[in-house]
């Protein structure tokens, strides 16, 4: 059954044409990724996705309703989280209170005024926000203050937050960009462990090494459409690939 | 912090304030602050302060309109003596209430946009209430005269008076300005009603502040200060918890416009200046921008060098190098006199940059700074307090 499903979606920037005709269909329980040369447009169609650009022409339909026309706020009480290309964290807040932020939006919703009672009371909210943070292996930065953390534990730290909300579908824009070798694999071990639960993903990346061992099926971007899409062992081969690739500022 | 989040701490806290507000009249008296005007300023102030710091401080949203509410307040109250009773309960309830119903409209406006555009919306909304004030409302606030009360009201639950003179606001038949003289280690205290009814009303703004800051909604507040594209994308609406902090500001500027009206029963559209509405910006960074107890330090010091300095003239402090012989003593009074009397302000703005410079979160955090380092010297005690 598929969670996801983008039909000939296209956006213009001036005479740019970022995404010509996309389509995509993301089955429930599995990983997708979207890889491309860099302007390839990848970034582009998970905005469309999420309520921050709005396509000129297309559909968006997540879990059989539509996403087109509402607010990124609506779009993520509906089950979809989202991780950015630079970790989008609330820098002046403890690492705690980033996870728990995520929590409460969850179990109230997009707006609720309980300026009465105390945080401290919301001993189930923490007792998640904790959980997941072990998880992520960042219960001994509860405390700190997130704009202080590292580069790598800030991502972890937005994935956390993400995962405390139980989300129906993830997106997550190069989630390893800008990491060494070694923090690269830990993420995407990561990833697999997470995605072995069965959370549904869709994860961007210009390098498609990375993706091949993580997904199930991928979609090849170039100019702003896809150029293939099927099963990684069957990308690798394909010549339209290698030579977006090779044709590409990328080698 | 000093304002660690431990309940116990928080406990202590608002304990330490109720005494010190309590004991306001005896605390003061030596510093020559302990006469029922400057207290009451204090805590009226105090109220105003706390409450722009619930929006500037958590939100990080910087209103330059607030004395609008502080305005709107104080007229609300004066038709409440005028209408009503002279009791000030109505007349303080009314106030919040109208104050609050105007940021209302404000507020759903001007957070359309963030930033300076937000600054400059309140500020422009302001000035208009300003000038409004003093042209097409003036039936309302009767304009340059300002707003007061006249024995031909009709206060309908007031019975008349018997005498023909203008009755005195006052809580439950106690009149606000009674005060209660009393001798103690040769020091005159004033225990005045009025005071107390405004300190009544701070504890509980105080109270209310904290609960707020310690809430679930308070997080959110500080939220939409650090990252409002993640709160979006988190699934959380920025705009109905911004319009909740600018409301509850507005209405906290409303309580402390109608305690003015309440001390002294006149409103006028002085009140709404942007001078006013600057002059709480600066209490609120001085004390310590989202800190509870800070706003109120700010205003408490604000208001005090302003009574004190702009009281002295050049005889006060010819007197005060009386000391040094006569040549020094000129140059001293001449150095210092720009400072004093008219020229209060600049020694505000002086001590405003040097706390800016040195203290970037306010006098709280020379404050906290104090604490860590006695704490230190005291002898190894860890202090593990997340700051605030
Ligand atoms: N907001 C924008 N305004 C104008 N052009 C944009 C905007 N966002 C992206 N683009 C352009 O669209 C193309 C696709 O960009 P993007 O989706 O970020 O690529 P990718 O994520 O695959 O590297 C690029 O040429 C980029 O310059
Ligand atoms: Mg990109």
């Amino acid at each position: 059954m598929s969670l996801l499903t983008v039909r000939n979606l296209s956006k213009n920037f001036g005479g740019l044409k970022a995404l010509d005709n996309v389509n995509l269909t993301v089955e429930q329980g599995s990983v997708h990724a979207i890889i491309g040369p860099n302007g390839a447009g990848k970034s582009t169609l998970l905005n469309c996705m999420v309520g921050r650009l709005e396509p000129d022409t297309g559909i968006v339909d997540f879990a059989g309703v539509s996403l087109l026309g509402l607010t990124p706020f609506q779009i993520n009480q509906a089950g979809v989280a989202r991780v950015f290309q630079t970790p989008e964290i609330f820098g002046d807040l403890t690492v705690l209170e980033n996870v728990m932020i995520p929590a409460l939006a969850r179990r109230d919703g997009p707006f609720r005024l309980n300026g009465w009672a105390p945080i401290r009371g919301e001993a189930q909210i923490e007792r998640r926000a904790r959980a997941t943070l072990a998880d992520l292996g960042l219960e001994g930065q509860a405390l700190q203050i997130a704009g202080t953390l590292s580069r790598g534990d800030k991502r972890r730290l937005e994935l956390a937050m993400c995962l405390v909300q139980e989300p129906k579908l993830l997106l997550l824009d190069e989630p390893t960009a800008g990491m060494a070798r070694a923090d690269t694999n830990r993420t995407i071990d990561l990833l697999k462990t997470i995605a072995g639960r069965g959370l549904t993903m869709v994860v961007i990346e210009h390098d498609m090494h990375v993706v091949f061992s993580l997904a199930q099926r991928i979609s090849v971007m170039a100019q702003g459409t896809v150029i293939a899409e099927d099963v990684p062992e069957k990308i690798k081969g394909n010549p339209k690939v290698q030579e977006a690739y090779l044709g590409g500022a990328h080698a | 912090m000093i304002e660690s989040i431990s309940p116990r701490n928080d406990r202590l806290l608002l304990a330490g304030f109720i005494l010190a507000v309590v004991l306001g009249p005896i605390i003061l008296a030596p510093f020559g602050a302990g006469y029922p005007d400057l207290l009451q300023k204090f805590a009226i102030f105090g109220i105003f302060a706390i409450g722009f710091n619930i929006l500037f401080g958590l939100t990080g949203y910087l209103s330059f309109g607030h004395a609008a509410f502080l305005g709107v307040g104080s007229y609300a109250a004066v038709w409440m003596f005028k209408l009503l009773t002279m009791n000030v309960i109505p007349a303080i309830i009314f106030a919040v209430i109208v104050s609050g119903l105007f940021s209302v409209v404000i507020g759903y406006i001007s957070l359309r946009r963030s930033g300076i555009y937000f600054s400059i919306l309140t500020l422009a909304f302001a000035q208009m209430s300003y000038n409004l004030a003093y042209s097409v409302l003036t039936p309302i606030t009767n304009g340059e005269t300002g707003l007061q009360i006249t024995l031909s009201d009709p206060r309908i639950l007031d019975a008349a008076a018997a005498d023909r003179t203008l009755p005195l606001s006052n809580f439950f038949g106690l009149p606000m300005n009674r005060t209660w003289d009393v001798e103690l280690l040769g020091m005159g205290l004033q225990f005045n009603v009025g005071y107390y009814v405004c300190a009544v009303a701070l504890i509980a703004g105080f109270y209310i502040a904290m609960r707020i800051f310690r809430s679930p909604f308070g997080l959110m507040l500080r939220a939409v200060k650090s990252n409002q594209n993640r709160m979006l994308y988190t699934g959380l609406n920025t705009r109905p918890y911004t319009l909740a902090a600018f409301v509850i500001s507005g209405m906290y500027a409303g309580l402390a416009g109608g305690l003015m009206a309440a001390t002294d029963p006149l409103a006028g559209a002085e009140r709404m200046q942007w001078t006013a509405s600057g002059e709480v910006v600066l209490m609120t960074i001085l004390g310590g921008a989202g800190t509870l107890l800070g706003p109120v330090l700010g205003a408490g010091i604000i208001k005090y060098c302003e009574q004190i300095f702009s009281s002295f003239n050049d005889q006060v402090v010819a007197a005060f190098f009386g000391f040094l012989p006569d040549w020094l003593r000129d140059a001293a009074v001449w150095i210092t006199s720009p400072f004093v009397g008219d020229g209060w302000h600049l020694t505000l703005g002086v001590v405003f940059m040097l706390v800016i410079i040195f203290l970037p979160g306010g006098l709280m955090e020379g404050v906290t700074r104090l604490i860590r380092w006695v704490r230190g010297r005291a002898g190894g005690r860890q202090v593990t307090v997340p700051a605030e």
